[in-house]
């Protein structure tokens, strides 16, 4: 049997992309706009076509503590959830990278309140970005379905064994029906190996986790950590690459859409940058030397690459769907300037924020940007940072 | 793990995660070190009832070779409820030197 291409919503070819790498243990909560992902994983149980344990926990943090019991029993397991939902998750993230659990989760990345909002933006997931889990963005329904495939097989990979967390926007891109290349069951078998947690809870062979750490040994274990998450980018990297010449889609932590020796780059994260690449075309068209940057690992944050690709341009203009509230800039933009910070060629970094709580920003808004942040660069501004479509 | 003292562990040394393959290794950390008053004995006066051994918290207390009951001060956090619970006053606490 071949790949086929289907009409599908990306929530729901999320499950089935779960069924394909035959995940053993879902323990999740519905919450919008992830919800269609966990009840396809529903009835995907219910129906008998996935054999695996379906636990319908009574709230995210339980959600996530189940699943840690599931994955240090070497049980594959996985998760999905979004704003609120990843915020009420918050402490057991925490214990899920520094336990070394493989879990793989989806997040339909959503705003968080107040003002109540289901809409998507990138605040629930850069109020994890520290939690030590491997953090992808994707852009469109593919991208999402080769992803959580490549999330396993990083997560299990015996040189990581660390979670891993695919974003997707919701609604723009969770409740997309996008035409989808679902793989041969086959294929990802081969892909995915078998699951092997080198100390999985046994009685016959007692282990204890998550043990009290006290000031004499804290220090190493989280550096032990820090080590490990740094060193799972060559796995990723090692991933996307098998991926590409097994399935002929290609990935890579920083990517670019006709940025080379472009004078202006803006730099994207997620669904949004293809609007953005739609605005290149358009700025490309009038003779300017503009190309765009997307970000695709956000964890472990790719250095080396991001400097290579930007470092040559005059303007970086940055696009976050986040604040951080009384903060300096753009949470991105931040790690994107101190990135940067000290060498010897770096661009002028203008950070923009737009597209929160789910505000669309068009091709036209992506050109508007782009002049903004060039006035921006060239002119100075009062601001830190400035807000794009804000009704003054 | 490998055996060394726990102020010579490097994050090398130590299983991923941090986990604990060895069981029952927690009778090796030694919580007397917390301790700013100790117990102090008159064993004259112990009628070996064994009270203070019901009561200490951290389990820590057995009869010695006299049958007078008497804490390890490898795990004795000299919290003094044995002190304060003890019928015939057997206990001080005296604070620790140094």
């Amino acid at each position: 049997m071949m790949a086929k291409r289907v009409g599908m919503e990306v929530s729901v070819a999320i499950g089935e992309a779960a069924k394909m790498a035959n995940v053993d243990v879902v323990a999740a909560y519905p919450i919008t706009p992830q919800t269609h992902i966990v009840e396809h994983l529903a009835e995907l149980v219910a129906d008998g076509e996935l054999d695996a344990e379906y636990i319908p926990v009574e709230s995210e943090h339980s959600a996530m503590s189940a699943c840690l019991g599931s994955s240090a029993a070497g049980a594959r397991t996985f998760t999905a959830t979004a704003g609120q939902g990843l915020e009420l998750m918050h402490e057991v993230l925490y214990v899920a990278s520094s336990m070394r659990l493989p879990i793989v989760m989806t997040v339909a990345n959503r705003a968080l309140s107040a003002p109540l909002s289901v809409w998507g933006d990138h605040s629930d997931a850069m109020a994890v970005r520290d939690t030590g889990w491997i953090q992808l963005f994707t852009e469109n329904g593919q991208e999402v379905v080769d992803n959580v495939l490549c999330a396993f097989r990083i997560a299990e990979d015996q040189r990581v064994l660390l979670p891993v967390m695919v974003h997707l926007d919701g609604f723009h891109l969770s409740h997309m029906i996008e035409p989808i290349l679902l793989p041969e069951v086959e294929a990802v078998k081969r892909f995915i190996p078998p699951l092997k947690y080198p100390f999985p809870l046994d009685p016959l062979k007692p282990v204890s986790m998550g043990d009290f750490g006290p000031p004499f040994i804290y220090s190493e274990a989280k550096w032990a950590q820090e080590v490990k998450l740094r060193e799972a980018k060559d796995v990723v990297v090692e991933c996307w690459q098998e991926f590409g010449k097994q399935f002929q889609r290609h990935y890579s932590p920083v990517e670019e859409y006709r940025s080379e020796g472009a004078d202006v780059l803006l730099l994207t994260m997620g669904s949004y940058s293809e609007t953005a690449a739609a605005a290149i075309d358009k700025v490309r068209a009038e003779g300017k030397n503009i190309g765009l940057v997307r970000l695709r690992l956000w964890r472990p944050f790719p250095f080396a690459e991001l400097r290579q690709k930007v470092s040559q341009a005059r303007v970086l203009i940055v696009l976050d769907r986040a604040l951080s509230i009384g903060g300096p800039v753009g949470p991105v933009c931040s790690e994107i300037r101190s990135a940067l910070y000290g060498q010897a060629k770096q661009p002028k970094v203008v950070s923009i924020v737009g597209g929160l709580g789910g505000r669309d920003i068009s091709v036209a808004g992506f050109e508007a940007i782009i002049s903004r942040g060039i006035k921006v660069a060239e002119k100075g501004s009062r601001n830190e940072f400035e807000i794009f479509g804000v009704r003054e | 793990m490998p055996k060394k003292g726990e102020n010579e562990l490097t994050w090398r040394d130590l299983e991923i995660g941090g986990i604990v393959t060895e069981p029952g290794n927690a009778s090796q950390y030694q919580t007397g070190d917390w301790r700013s008053q100790k117990p102090t004995y008159d064993f004259d006066r112990c009628i070996k009832c064994g009270l203070c051994q019901l009561f200490c918290p951290e389990g820590c207390v057995e009869p010695n070779s006299d049958g007078h009951f008497e804490a390890d001060l490898y795990y004795c956090k000299g919290c003094g409820i044995c002190a304060r619970e003890c019928w015939t006053k057997v206990i001080t606490m005296v604070e620790e030197e140094g």
